[in-house]
């Protein structure tokens, strides 16, 4: 090593020092032992007592945790379709070269600032059964065809579609990287594809959707990785993390966090927490592998 | 794309305006309700003005609430007071409808209450008709909305001042010194991404416990003074389009690295810096998970904890007050919205674009 070499190699770790510190305190030790503690059993208040693949082999009998895992599917199967055309849509709004366009972006971005506590509580109300705004508005539509509005979140049935409805509200971010996508589409393709005569549909289908396929993509893995962890809101929403009514929106997230810090049962915990890791590195993978043909990158 | 013909313009124009109407509502409902006495929050139809009634009871002109309509038209109506909490104290008529004078007014001291009210005090204690509650618990039943508004600034302040110079000087070691190694560990840096929140929760709680954090602010700042693999990504990627020979330059006259960074390459960053400290502070405002997990005191909750905690103990009728509670928690943030709308729109459409997608195509 030149004495160049040196000073740059201790110049750049002496840079680099507090991630080194960062890396290995808040993310390396807990990663390695949230593995370890997966396969023992621990809570915060004793010492990790070894119990080998006792914690994952108890998941496969756990009715909750297979439950959990089936309202986190079911809700994303929801909420993720409905959220990508919808900020598709809105996209495609926003791109069209008419007048106040940047009043209507703002517009359109404002709900996915609003702080997710906050958005919470105020559809809480709007959901309300009794008094709240939705039912309020669908009472005549619902009135002709003799039905009840639904109760949303004090419904089982009712209460996925809930927050799947809510999540639709805050889609501004997917939106913007939507609309970004789209206005790095060169002009010259639409231009082109028209002289070939190429409707407004054939121009969507063969121009836009190919050139954003990598936004697209983007948005599916984000989505998914995002649906596969909501806590928060649910959490709020049903007043907690046992998932009421009637355990309709025990989510993944939260009966992990009710496993580990409510029960204390940690080592289920990581072991929980580990097998959303692998499941959510599985499904990118299968996703990448859906797309691989249909995503294609310009440059 | 330009809708070409007068059709076109009409069905796009419409089809924005009626959305950005139905993303407003909800909004509009929730200013409207924290305007609202409690009985117009549960009237049906719902009412999107605050009104107040005055009517005549006795001789005497007051405030009222409407009761109840008789079959005849007339209405029943009580006397309003917001020291009088029973029934039976309140002036009761029976006036006509056209006696009854209707005027639109928000209700704005829902405000003064729901903000003393969030740390647990009764409303009667609010409107200082009761005696505060003096000891026994005392300090953990009654913190005032100042103490969560205290706490939250401090873990978004000291939180963007750690984020912000931390992931600076690592992202400077990553970008413009070439030292053995560097590669791999950017590699590791950015595998660490991919790891969702739930695998790290409970060992970082042990962390936190045997340093003797857990209650206190410290997991929720502390932590950026060491970096973030985002953020030092986003800094790096922008740090490599400044130009070598500046830093080469500098050298020459003598500048080591430090000053090197401290003087060129910092003053040229500050796009970058805004979009790094006005993120950090959106999350570390809207922060729930970290809030719940590690403080377990009243008056160290945050504003998005303590928003949590005063709707599951205040219970679902007072919704003027929860909703009032809520926008006062959301208002801040619009508020930067509109100062830095530029930072924020930079931040998400282009950088956080292109650096997501980099990371994630890494091969």
């Amino acid at each position: 090593m030149t004495t160049r070499e040196k000073r740059h190699l201790r110049n750049g770790l002496l840079f680099c020092a507090p991630w080194f510190i960062g890396l290995g305190l808040f993310t390396a030790y807990p990663v390695v032992a949230s593995l370890f503690y997966s396969f023992c059993d621990y809570s915060v208040l004793q010492s990790p007592v070894w119990s080998g693949t006792e914690n994952y082999r108890r998941m496969a009998g756990d009715t909750l945790f297979w439950l959990s895992l089936k309202n986190t599917i079911i809700y994303a199967l929801l909420s993720l379709p409905a959220g990508m055309i919808v900020a598709l849509s809105l996209a495609l709004l926003l791109n069209t070269e008419v007048r106040g366009m940047p009043v209507f972006r703002t517009i359109f971005y404002l709900p996915s600032i609003v702080p997710m506590v906050a958005s919470a509580m105020l559809w809480l109300w709007i959901f309300n059964g009794q008094f709240g705004l939705l039912n309020w508005a669908l009472l005549p539509i619902l009135d002709l065809f003799g039905l009840k509005p639904p109760g949303w979140l004090g419904d089982p049935t009712w209460a996925k579609p809930a927050l799947a409805l809510m999540s639709l509200w805050g889609v501004g971010n997917s939106m913007v990287i939507h609309l970004a996508g789209l206005q790095n589409v060169p002009k010259e393709l639409y231009e082109a594809a028209e002289i070939d005569g190429a409707g407004t549909w054939r121009r969507f289908w063969h121009v836009t959707l190919p050139m954003i396929s990598p936004v697209l993509y983007f948005n599916l893995i984000m989505g998914i990785i995002g649906s596969l962890q909501v806590f928060a809101t649910v959490f709020v929403m049903t007043g907690g993390a046992d998932g009421a009514p009637a355990r309709s929106t025990l989510f993944y997230a939260l009966y992990l966090f009710s496993v580990s810090f409510y029960d204390l049962r940690m080592g289920y915990g990581c072991a929980m927490a580990w097998v959303l890791f692998i499941l959510i590195v599985a499904l990118t993978v299968v996703a990448t592998k859906l797309t691989e043909k249909r995503v294609h990158y310009a440059t | 794309m330009q809708p070409r013909t007068r059709f076109g313009r009409c069905i796009v124009y419409g089809l924005l305006l009626g959305l950005s109407g139905l993303f407003l509502l909800p909004l509009l409902w929730l200013v409207s309700t924290s305007l609202k006495p409690i009985e117009q929050t549960m009237s049906l139809p719902p009412t999107w003005l605050p009104r107040v009634y005055y009517a005549t009871i006795g001789d005497q002109r007051r405030e009222v609430t409407l009761d109840h309509q008789l079959p005849d038209g007339r209405w029943q109506v009580i006397e309003r007071s917001p020291t009088k909490m029973r029934t039976h104290a309140l002036a009761q008529a029976i006036v006509p409808a056209s006696a009854i004078e209707v005027r639109v007014k928000p209700r704005w001291e829902n405000y003064r209450i729901a903000l003393a009210t969030m740390g647990g005090r009764s409303i009667e204690e609010a409107e200082g008709t009761v005696a505060a509650r003096q000891t026994g618990y005392g300090r953990d039943t009654a913190v005032s909305f100042g103490t969560f508004l205290r706490n939250t600034l401090i873990v978004c302040l000291l939180g963007i001042v750690g984020a912000v110079l931390s992931n600076a000087i690592i992202a400077y070691g990553f970008a413009k010194i070439p030292w053995r190694g560097r590669e791999a560990v950017f590699a590791v840096t950015l595998a660490t991404m991919m790891i969702p929140f739930p695998v790290l929760m409970v060992p970082l709680y042990g962390v936190f416990k045997s340093l003797g954090w857990i209650g206190t602010l410290k997991p929720l700042w502390v932590p950026a003074f060491f970096g973030g693999a985002f953020n030092i990504f986003l800094m790096r990627q922008f740090f490599r389009t400044i130009p070598e020979e500046l830093s080469e330059a500098a050298r020459i006259d003598g500048c080591n690295e430090w000053q090197i960074f401290w003087r060129i390459i910092l003053p040229l960053s500050k796009p970058v810096l805004a979009v790094v400290a006005l993120f950090h502070f959106l999350w570390a405002w809207n922060d729930f998970l970290g809030p719940l997990l590690f403080l377990t005191r009243k008056h160290t909750f945050t504003l998005a904890l303590a928003l949590q905690n005063y709707q599951s103990q205040a219970g679902g009728v007072q919704w003027h007050h929860l909703m009032a509670a809520s926008l006062v928690v959301i208002l801040p943030i619009i508020v930067l919205f509109f100062l830095a709308q530029k930072t924020f729109i930079r931040g998400i459409a282009t950088t956080g674009l292109r650096a997501c997608f980099k990371s994630l195509n890494l091969s």
